[in-house]
């Protein structure tokens, strides 16, 4: 089925041009519009909460001493902020449910 | 930032759209990911991140109440990877 493609943002537009019946354009203006405030929030270091959806969360990680793999050489990796996503339930138990 | 202040911003942005519109594409915006993700494909979103699925086997968990042992069945969960712009954007 097509879920063999990957969704881009190209889809996102062309779904919201069908379903709300915006331009193209205008569609495509929108989705940049959502990616650029949830990038905005989350790099203000603000965590983004979409109900029903998910959290996109931000953790602060300590120096630590890592090693290069292939040369066994110690190094310090600096302290850095990562993001992870914490689905919601309902998107949890849609994917569950759909097997 | 909660979904209800990100419909904000946008219609801050967007005078000539109506607030039901906003709503109806960030639902669009979601549900679109969210049905991708349940037909286990997969959704890639440069400079941003991409979201797919990944497979969990089949485990045997315990009531942690009663500590009684329960089958828990092989299942996919949601997983998110950030793109390389959006961890550098985190750490400037």
């Amino acid at each position: 089925m097509i879920a063999a493609t990957t969704l881009t943002r190209a889809d996102l537009a062309d779904s919201v041009h069908r379903e709300i019946g915006l331009s193209r354009a205008e569609s495509s203006k929108l989705i940049e519009q959502i990616l650029g405030f949830m990038c905005g929030a989350l790099s203000d270091g603000q965590n983004v909460k979409i109900s029903g959806f998910g959290s996109f969360v931000l953790r602060d990680k300590g120096e630590r001493v890592g090693r290069n793999p292939k040369t066994g050489v110690e190094v310090p990796i600096e302290p850095r902020r990562v993001l992870t996503f914490r689905a919601s339930q309902m998107l949890r138990d849609r994917i569950v449910k759909a097997g | 930032m909660i979904r209800s202040e990100l419909v904000q911003k946008l219609a801050a942005e967007n005078a000539d759209l109506s607030a039901k519109d906003i709503e109806r594409i960030v639902d669009v915006f979601f549900d679109e990911i969210s049905a991708r993700l349940a037909e286990g494909g997969r959704i890639e979103l440069r400079g941003f991140g991409a979201f797919s699925t990944r497979a969990r086997g089949g485990r045997t968990g315990r009531n942690p109440r009663t500590g009684e042992a329960v089958e828990v069945d092989a299942k996919r969960v949601p997983y998110f990877k950030p793109g390389k712009e959006m961890r550098e954007r985190l750490n400037v």
